[in-house]
C-alpha cells in the first residue's frame, strides 16, 4: 500500500538524531511488549508480514507520531481483534472476557533460546529463475493497496540483477492470507539518478531486495 | 502504556495464548547475550583471517556459525565489504529490518523517519549527521533490506593495527561501523 510507512525519499524529516549509550529498551513497556510480540507469534497466529501489514495499516498520523514500539503495540491490538483472538473490549477491562482460541503452541521458557532466531524464508522453487546476474530489468509501476515490498522510490525504474537470492515466501501475498507463494529474489541495483534524477550524487548506487513478480525485462 | 501492555498480558494470559514465565528470557536474551559484540567478533577474526574473511563475504550465516558465539544465526545473512573506493550502508526504508542476531535490536535513529528517509538519496547528509565525511571519490552503495536478506557491513581495518589479536581489534569495531553510518574506532581511542 502507498502508506506513510514507505518513506525513502521523502523529504522534511529533519536530521538523524542518535542518543549515546542508548539502552536496548526504553521503558519496561517496551520490554514486556517485545516479549509479548515474540511469544504471541511463536502460535503461528501471523506472519511477520502479518505484522508488518496491521502497523501499515495504522492511520498516518498515528503512524508518524507514534513511538516504535507503540506502533507495535497498536499493530498488535489491531491483530488480535481482527483475528477474534482478544477484542478492544477485554483489553479495555484488563481481563478476558470470553475463554481463548485453541492455538498449535505456546512459547515456554525452556524453548525461548530457540526462538530468538530467525526462521529461514527460503522454499522450493516452482520454475527457474526469469532473471540472471547481469540481466537489466525495470520494476512493474505497480501500486496495491494491500501490503509489497516494492518501494515506491523504485518503481518504474531500470536496474541491474546483481545476484539471485534463492527462492523465498512472497510478503505480498503471505500479508493477506492468500498463502507462501514462493518467489525467486533478487538484489537489483540501481544508479542514483535513475532513481533521483540529475541532482543525485553521481557516484551513487542503492539496491533493493526485489521478488521475481516486481521485475520485468528492460 | 504501561497499564495499556499490562492489560494486554493479562488477557492474552488468561486468554492460554502465552506463558508469562517465557516473557523474562527473551527480555534477557536482547538485554544481555545478543548484541553488536556478535558482529564485532565476525568482524576482527574476518581482518586477522583471509580464509574467514572469504567465507564471510561467501555465506555470512554459515561462516558466523562457526565463531561458536551463539547456537543458532538465522538464514539470509549478508555480509558486504567497505573499500577505500566504495563504502556501503544498510537501512530499511519500509520498516525495521536489522540484523539483530549479530547487532542487536536496532537503535531508535534507525528506525526512524529521518533515517529511513535519506539514507537512500542523501547517504552523505545521513554520514554528516554521525560527523563521517569520507572522500569524494568514494562511491557509496545503499543496500535497502526490502525483504527477509539481512546486511551487515565489513569495514575496514584501521591502519596501525597490525599484529593486534583478535579480541583486540574487537574493540575497534561499533555498531555503527557494521550498519555504515560510522567508521571503526582509531588505535587511539582504545588505548
Amino acid at each position: 500500500m502507498d502508506g506513510v510507512h514507505d518513506m525513502g525519499g521523502m523529504h522534511g524529516f529533519g536530521k538523524v538524531e542518535a542518543e549515546q549509550d542508548e539502552p536496548v529498551f526504553h521503558s519496561d513497556w517496551e520490554r514486556r511488549l517485545y516479549a509479548l510480540y515474540r511469544a504471541m507469534s511463536f502460535t503461528g497466529v501471523w506472519t511477520i508480514d502479518e505484522a508488518r501489514f496491521a502497523r501499515e495499516r495504522l492511520p498516518p498520523d498515528v503512524y508518524l507520531s507514534s513511538s516504535y514500539y507503540k506502533k507495535w503495540e497498536l499493530g498488535m491490538e489491531k491483530q488480535l481483534a481482527e483475528t477474534g483472538l482478544a477484542g478492544p473490549d477485554e483489553l479495555a477491562a484488563g481481563h478476558a472476557l470470553r475463554p481463548g482460541k485453541a492455538l498449535k503452541r505456546k512459547l515456554t521458557p525452556a524453548e525461548v533460546p530457540n526462538t530468538v532466531t530467525r526462521g529461514s524464508f527460503a522454499r522450493p522453487a516452482k520454475a527457474p529463475a526469469r532473471f540472471k546476474p547481469g540481466d537489466r530489468v525495470r520494476t512493474k509501476n505497480i501500486h496495491p493497496a494491500t501490503h509489497t515490498r516494492l518501494p515506491r522510490y523504485a518503481r518504474g525504474r531500470v536496474g541491474v540483477v546483481e545476484t539471485l537470492r534463492g527462492c523465498h515466501v512472497f510478503p505480498d501475498t503471505v500479508a493477506i492470507g492468500r498463502g507462501e507463494d514462493p518467489q525467486w529474489l533478487y538484489t537489483v541495483r540501481f544508479d542514483g539518478r535513475e532513481l533521483w534524477g540529475e541532482s543525485a550524487e553521481p557516484s551513487l548506487q542503492v539496491s533493493i531486495e526485489a521478488f521475481e513478480p516486481y521485475l520485468e525485462p528492460a | 502504556m504501561q497499564l495499556r501492555v499490562r492489560a494486554l498480558e493479562t488477557v492474552l494470559t488468561e486468554k492460554g495464548y502465552i506463558d508469562p514465565a517465557a516473557l523474562d528470557p527473551i527480555i534477557e536474551a536482547y538485554e544481555t547475550k545478543i548484541g553488536p559484540h556478535i558482529g564485532a567478533r565476525a568482524v576482527a577474526k574476518a581482518w586477522s583471517d583471509p580464509s574467514f574473511k572469504r567465507a564471510l563475504l561467501d555465506d555470512a550465516t554459515k561462516a558466523v556459525l562457526t565463531l561458536g558465539v551463539v547456537n543458532r544465526v538465522g538464514d539470509h545473512l549478508i555480509a558486504v565489504e567497505n573499500t577505500p573506493k566504495l563504502h556501503n550502508m544498510i537501512v530499511c526504508t519500509l520498516c525495521s529490518c536489522y540484523p539483530w542476531e549479530v547487532l542487536g535490536l536496532p537503535p531508535v535513529w534507525y528506525k526512524s523517519s529521518p533515517y529511513r528517509s535519506r539514507a537512500v538519496n542523501d547517504p552523505r547528509g545521513v554520514l554528516a549527521d554521525f560527523g563521517v565525511t569520507l572522500p569524494a571519490d568514494t562511491k557509496i552503495r545503499v543496500w535497502d533490506s526490502t525483504a527477509e536478506t539481512r546486511f551487515i557491513v565489513l569495514p575496514m581495518r584501521p591502519g596501525g593495527t597490525e599484529g593486534w589479536s583478535e579480541e583486540k581489534l574487537a574493540r575497534l569495531v561499533t555498531r555503527d561501523s557494521m550498519i555504515g553510518t560510522g567508521l571503526p574506532k582509531t588505535p587511539g581511542e582504545v588505548a
